[in-house]
């Protein structure tokens, strides 16, 4: 056996229907390890530290660089990414969960399609003429590009609404990746063409008068998006259509 | 006659242009993912997608963008669609823009535009370090409003099988499994456009996603269609070595100013700030003065190879040299490849803008892939294939900045080729082959969750990612590339001896990389025996013993067909009509 060990728990579910349960494994340490190499490890040998044959771990995860955004989970309490969380940075045993918030498929695996209903919802897109040859797209100044280019790196990972106090399947709050999404498109010169509706989407109930500002999402986004600024200019414009449709009407 | 209905399997760039063609023609498509289309390997790609739009004066031609590809790729790619491509770039680029791409912006609001290997001029538009990255969400975007108006239908979490034959060998829709359910499924479609990518598990560690196994490729070479070129594989010269995986370290560093070094001593342990200038040998600058960094990556990579191992000078003894970029000013780095360093501050724990980079060669792209047309239609009429999975567009060697051309070009071709290909098909007789193809997955399945052997499927896949890797990448022996098949085989056997540690059926991952594996192990067949069998060095295939091309034995395309005992191979004549070849060097101006 070798000298050092890493020492993982991690929380084992087979299905919905079935207990949850903690497996405790023993691996042997390399250097640069993180938490995906370890259950690649442990799909290698999958036996638990007490020596009990168990299965492979069923996670998500596609790009190990933390661009894909599938394998977030909690790691020691924490929601984030597990291809970038490196075990020598990370106090043992490390305890890993699955998110808490969406619908568990097995073990560490869950469904977090709410999000992407949510961008359908809010018209998450630039609604091109069509794909024939048009042109080219207006001039943006750099300084546009620099603000917009930020909120085009979400990951879809979900970890900002996993530790949104305000965020469950039940409440329907959209939570902040989508309103950031919301904010990059309406700050396109073409994708503002919905800039009302998508307002409109974010007006009523689920919507962001549901954040309670806790800020926990900018804190916890692994690209470190400007998450609570958005929201602040989202809302800003949300009441500003309120009114405006008010009296509209 | 209904409208026709088309499955595309695979959701990262080819996949999702392919959805748009065909939905903006008024087509309806089901399109099947592993992941989540949001989460596909295109968004891997860093430094840019090329175009000649020539936006900074230098005189930029499409032609010379033509040229730069054919040249780059050693002259093995057929150049008629290489043509076509070079010349749709401009065009691409600016549907990009007007999609809303976050493309990096000159002070006057224009395009910005970089430069990359293998070519002399600013032809690389790119969205700071995350080009993949916003290439697919705008194409994913636009596919979620088809999807929104109806006109798509996703299937994310299903895994592609088979294609379902009828019995003129005419594809009349797929087989797939539902990795939740476990659920085996037939789809019936009028042609289906596969778009499955990369296939850089059959090395194990590789700069590619952990989707990428090429089994689809595999599951259709076992059906029939050729597999063309499968021994050119592009080994990026600059990856950052992990456990899981090696990650790329995109060429936009060298395109922004990145230099690569070692000490000129062996064994120096200085700290690299107190190694003088005259200490360090820049040894791209030195043998290539003319592309200096960028010299492409095939000709990077042995470069970097024979650095280390023929004189000794990786760094600190290990298999690393140094990718410098600490001489550029933090600002400049932050807007152009911020996304870049911070992957590489966050995995190594080093910060790029003080310290310089260690890097090293890894796999990371094929430019061979399943036999395709003119039109993108491999030889079983209604399969179509676009992007990595492919092999047209790069010959010999990939240029950096061109897969995200491709992978968009040759979608945007076989949507509306399939698209019209379906509307003249005759209806199928009977079922169109679905009972049996069924039946056929049903025994495959069978037999592997009762199988009661001893053998791990993740074990079997290290030993052929080891043996693939030695042997199959930078350096090329006929001893060794014997070796790799031999071991090849032997895989194959103890496969039939594989143990699945989980019997489940409820989203069991070790049934469906077992899968995967046995595909994986068919088509490394494929890499290493279509190597053995090329005598020659081209591109990224380097033989020692064989260095120089040999254009009147090899100026073909490699084709190979399965059967049971292996792969078959036969040539086919490569189109050379606008290009003459002549000989590739990049140590002077060509």
């Amino acid at each position: 056996m070798a000298d050092k060990t890493v020492s993982l728990e991690i929380k084992r579910q087979a299905s919905p229907d079935d207990p949850a349960v903690w497996e405790t494994f023993e691996l042997e340490w390399r250097p640069g390890m993180n938490v995906i190499s370890a259950m690649m490890e442990i799909a290698a040998n999958p036996v638990t530290a007490a020596g009990k044959p168990t299965t492979p771990v069923t996670y998500d995860s596609n790009c190990l660089e933390e661009i894909c955004g599938s394998c977030a989970m909690r790691i020691n309490g924490k929601a984030r990414m597990a291809c970038s969380s490196l075990v020598d940075n990370l106090e043992q045993p490390i305890r890993v969960e699955p998110l808490s918030k969406f619908p568990l498929v097995r073990d560490l695996q869950v469904d977090r399609s709410v999000l992407f209903e949510n961008l359908k919802k809010v018209k998450a897109w630039v609604p091109i003429d069509g794909t024939y040859d048009l042109g080219s797209g207006p001039r943006i100044l750099p300084q546009q590009q620099e603000a917009s280019y930020p909120l085009s790196n979400c990951i879809s990972c979900t970890c900002c609404m996993e530790v949104c106090p305000q965020f469950s399947v039940d409440t329907g709050f959209v939570g902040a990746a989508t309103i950031a999404q919301v904010k990059l498109f309406n700050d396109n010169p073409i994708g503002k063409v919905f800039k009302e509706e998508r307002l409109r989407a974010l007006a009523g109930d689920g919507g962001v008068q549901e954040c309670g500002f806790a800020q926990n999402c900018v804190e916890v986004c692994p690209k470190g998006i400007p998450l609570t600024s958005a929201i602040s200019d989202v809302s800003r414009d949300v009441m500003l259509q309120k009114a405006k449709d008010f009296f509209r009407s | 006659m209904a409208a026709p209905r088309i499955i595309v399997v695979g959701g990262g760039l080819a996949g999702l242009a392919a959805v748009i063609k065909i939905a903006e023609a008024g087509g309806t498509v089901d399109l099947f993912s592993i992941v989540p289309v949001k989460r596909s390997h295109s968004v891997c790609a860093q430094g840019g997608i090329n175009a000649a739009k020539n936006l900074k004066g230098e005189g930029d031609t499409t032609d010379k963008h033509f040229d730069d590809t054919i040249y780059g790729g050693d002259f093995l790619a057929n150049q008629s669609p290489v043509k076509a491509m070079c010349e749709a770039g401009p065009g691409i680029i600016d549907l990009l823009d007007r999609m809303g791409v976050t493309f990096n912006r000159t002070p006057e609001g224009l395009l910005d535009f970089r430069r990359f290997g293998g070519t002399l001029y600013n032809r690389t538009a790119f969205a700071g370090a995350t080009t993949g990255q916003q290439l697919l969400y705008a194409l994913d975007e636009q596919v979620r409003r088809f999807e929104a108006e109806g006109k798509v239908k996703k299937y994310e979490g299903w895994e592609f099988l088979s294609a379902i034959l009828d019995s003129k060998g005419t594809a009349r829709g797929i087989t797939a499994l539902d990795l939740r359910t476990m659920e085996l499924r037939a789809f019936k479609s009028d042609a289906i456009i596969i778009a499955t990518g990369g296939i850089g598990a059959i090395f194990g560690k590789s700069t590619n996603s952990v989707a990428c196994t090429g089994s689809a490729q595999a599951a259709l070479y076992q059906q029939g269609v050729y597999y063309a070129n499968g021994e050119f594989i592009q080994v990026h010269p600059t990856c950052i070595p992990g456990e899981d995986k090696l990650r790329l370290m995109s060429e936009s560093a060298r395109g922004e100013g990145g230099r690569v070094w070692v000490p000129r001593k062996s064994g120096d342990s200085r700290p690299f700030k107190q190694i003088p200038e005259s200490d360090r040998w820049y040894f791209l600058e030195e043998w290539y003065p003319k592309y200096g960094n960028l010299v492409p990556r095939d000709v990077a990579t042995r470069a970097i190879h024979k650095v280390v191992y023929e004189h000794g000078l990786g760094i600190d003894g290990q298999p690393m040299v140094y990718l410098d970029l600490s001489h550029i000013d933090r600002a400049t780095l932050d807007r152009k490849l911020g996304g870049i360093l911070d992957i590489y501050e966050k995995f190594v724990g080093d910060d790029p803008h003080d310290v310089p980079m260690k890097i090293f060669p890894g796999m990371h792209y094929t430019m061979g892939g399943l036999w395709v047309d003119v039109n993108q239609m491999t030889n079983i009429p209604g399969v179509f294939a676009a992007g990595e999975c492919e092999y047209q567009y790069h010959g010999a060697n990939r240029l950096g900045a061109n897969s995200l051309l491709s992978c968009i070009f040759g979608g945007f071709r076989s949507g509306p080729n399939a698209l019209e290909y379906a509307k003249s098909l005759p209806a199928a007789d009977g079922d169109g082959g679905e009972a049996a193809e069924i039946a056929r997955q049903t025994t495959i399945n069978n037999a592997l969750l009762n199988n009661k052997g001893t053998e791990n499927p993740f074990k079997l896949w290290r030993e052929l990612g080891n043996v693939m890797t030695e042997h199959v990448t930078v350096i090329r022996y006929n001893k060794g590339l014997q070796q790799a098949d031999d071991k090849v085989v032997e895989l194959l056997d103890r496969y039939k001896n594989v143990n699945l540690s989980d019997k489940s059926q409820w989203a069991n991952t070790s049934f469906a990389f077992a899968r995967q594996l046995k595909n994986m192990l068919e088509l490394s067949r494929v890499v290493a025996l279509g190597a053995l069998n090329r005598d020659e060095s081209r591109g990224a295939h380097f033989k020692p013993d064989f260095p120089d091309r040999n254009d009147e034995r090899f100026l073909k395309t490699t084709k190979a067909s399965f059967t049971a005992s292996g792969p078959a191979f036969k040539y086919e004549e490569v189109d050379t009509q606008f290009i003459k070849p002549r000989p590739r060097r990049y140590d002077a101006a060509k």
